[in-house]
Formats: C-alpha cells, sequence, structure tokens
C-alpha cells in the first residue's frame, strides 16, 4: 500500500479510502503479510474477461435476433430455388 | 460486489419455439466469427440437441474443437451449457475451471419473444489468470493503471 502511495500525488490515507472502495468493488484483493497489506489485481483480469464476453454475447444476441425474426430454416427452405417450371 | 457474470437480454420478434430453435440450431452463424481455437477457418459449429451433447466446431479441415458441454435442453423454455474457454480462448479440460451459460425464453406475447442470457461463474476462470495477473502487476499493467488513477482523481472524478 506504502508503495502505491508512494506513486501518487495524493495522501496515504486517500489512497487508502480509494483501495477500500475498490475492494468492496470487487476490482482488487487485500492480503495481509505481517504489517503490511498486498493489494492484488487478480479480480480485475476476471472483470477484463467479463467486459470481453458481454461484447462477445452483445454481438451474437444482435445477430441472433436479426436470423430469429427471419423466416425459420425449416423443412421448406425460403431459400431454396423454387422448382422449375416443368415446359 | 462485482459479480462475475454477464447478463444479456433481447427481445425478438418470434414465438418462443421459434426463438429457440433459431437460437440452438443456428448457433454458428450468429456467434462472432472471429473466435476460432482451430487452426483451420470453421466449416460448420453444431449444437448437439441433448444433455450431454456438445457444442463443437468442425473445420474445414475436419478437424474439431468442442468447447461447451449441454448441461440442460429443455425446448422451448431454456438451455444451459458450459463455457470450456479459458480467457486466452484455448479449451479449458478441468470442469472446475469452466464457467456456464443459461439461456431463457420468455413469451412476451405469442409473436414476441425475451432473450435472458446469464453468463455466470466467470470467476472460476480465475486460476487460469494468474499469468495475466502476474503480468499486469509488471511493466504497463500496474503503473498504467495507477497513471490514469491518479488523472481520474486530478480532474476531481
Amino acid at each position: 500500500m506504502g508503495e502505491l502511495a508512494a506513486g501518487l500525488p495524493v495522501t496515504r490515507s486517500a489512497v487508502s479510502q480509494h483501495l477500500k472502495v475498490l475492494k468492496d468493488a470487487g476490482l482488487v484483493t487485500e492480503r495481509a503479510a505481517g504489517t503490511r497489506r498486498i493489494y492484488r489485481l487478480n479480480p480485475t483480469a476476471v472483470a477484463a474477461l467479463r467486459d470481453q464476453l458481454d461484447t462477445y454475447w452483445q454481438r451474437a444476441l444482435t445477430s441472433y435476433a436479426d436470423l430469429a425474426t427471419q423466416t425459420p430454416p425449416t423443412e421448406s427452405s425460403p431459400t431454396q430455388t423454387p422448382p422449375e417450371e416443368t415446359s | 460486489m462485482t459479480e462475475a457474470v454477464v447478463r444479456r437480454t433481447i427481445v425478438v420478434q418470434a414465438p418462443q419455439d421459434k426463438a429457440f430453435h433459431a437460437f440452438t440450431e443456428r448457433f454458428g452463424d450468429f456467434k462472432p466469427r472471429e473466435h476460432n481455437m482451430l487452426v483451420s477457418p470453421i466449416a460448420q459449429t453444431v449444437f448437439e440437441p441433448r444433455v450431454g451433447g456438445h457444442i463443437y466446431d468442425r473445420g474445414e479441415d475436419g478437424s474439431e474443437c468442442r468447447w461447451a458441454r449441454v448441461l440442460a435442453f429443455d425446448p422451448p423454455l431454456r438451455v444451459v451449457f458450459s463455457w470450456d474457454i479459458g480467457p486466452t480462448w484455448q479449451v479449458e479440460s478441468d470442469p472446475d475451471l469452466t464457467s456456464e451459460v443459461e439461456v431463457r425464453f420468455v413469451p412476451e406475447t405469442p409473436d414476441r419473444t425475451r432473450v435472458e442470457l446469464e453468463h455466470r461463474h466467470l470467476d472460476r476462470h480465475g486460476p487460469g489468470w494468474e499469468a495475466v495477473a502476474d503480468g499486469i502487476g509488471t511493466g504497463d499493467g500496474w503503473p498504467l493503471y495507477l497513471a490514469r488513477y491518479a488523472d481520474l482523481l486530478a480532474g476531481g472524478a
């Protein structure tokens, strides 16, 4: 925590408060090591995965909605060429 | 708390039964194409319509990639399948490290269906993130993050 505070233009207690917010939001995990508190960003990586999948499903469902609204490709597919007329 | 879940809802102008079958039978037609874990281009994506079945991609060269297990198949109500894809888009063989997707088809009118998708237990992919997290801790990970954080603070956000 001290290392983080040293790199920021704010007070140590401000950093502590912000880390608490981040922790409550699930973005960092906290671990005590002696008198030090170690923060890890691992859950942020999960958040990144979540963002990635959110985008994935948004795109998939948008395309899906277009397909589902169309005439279904059931037994008689509408995209088939019409039967040739017998002359 | 940030939940390790993605929820998406979309309303389609289609009856429930049609909405269900469009999802399971045409999955390969609407999933984003660039996500391919095969070397070969995908010729077909198959959604096996039964519990114990798989969703798999078949490449043009005949190779296959099974990336989901069908956990529930209840037409026209819902389908549940596992997401056996790790964070870096590789197939995950350990079921304990996989998430799952449930899709529910809720009729709003006889001609309109609300499709509710929930991709949950994303945190189960966690262990696979160790290396990524370590990367975040060095180089342009934490320092960049902190720089942005500082910008936010400076901006009074």
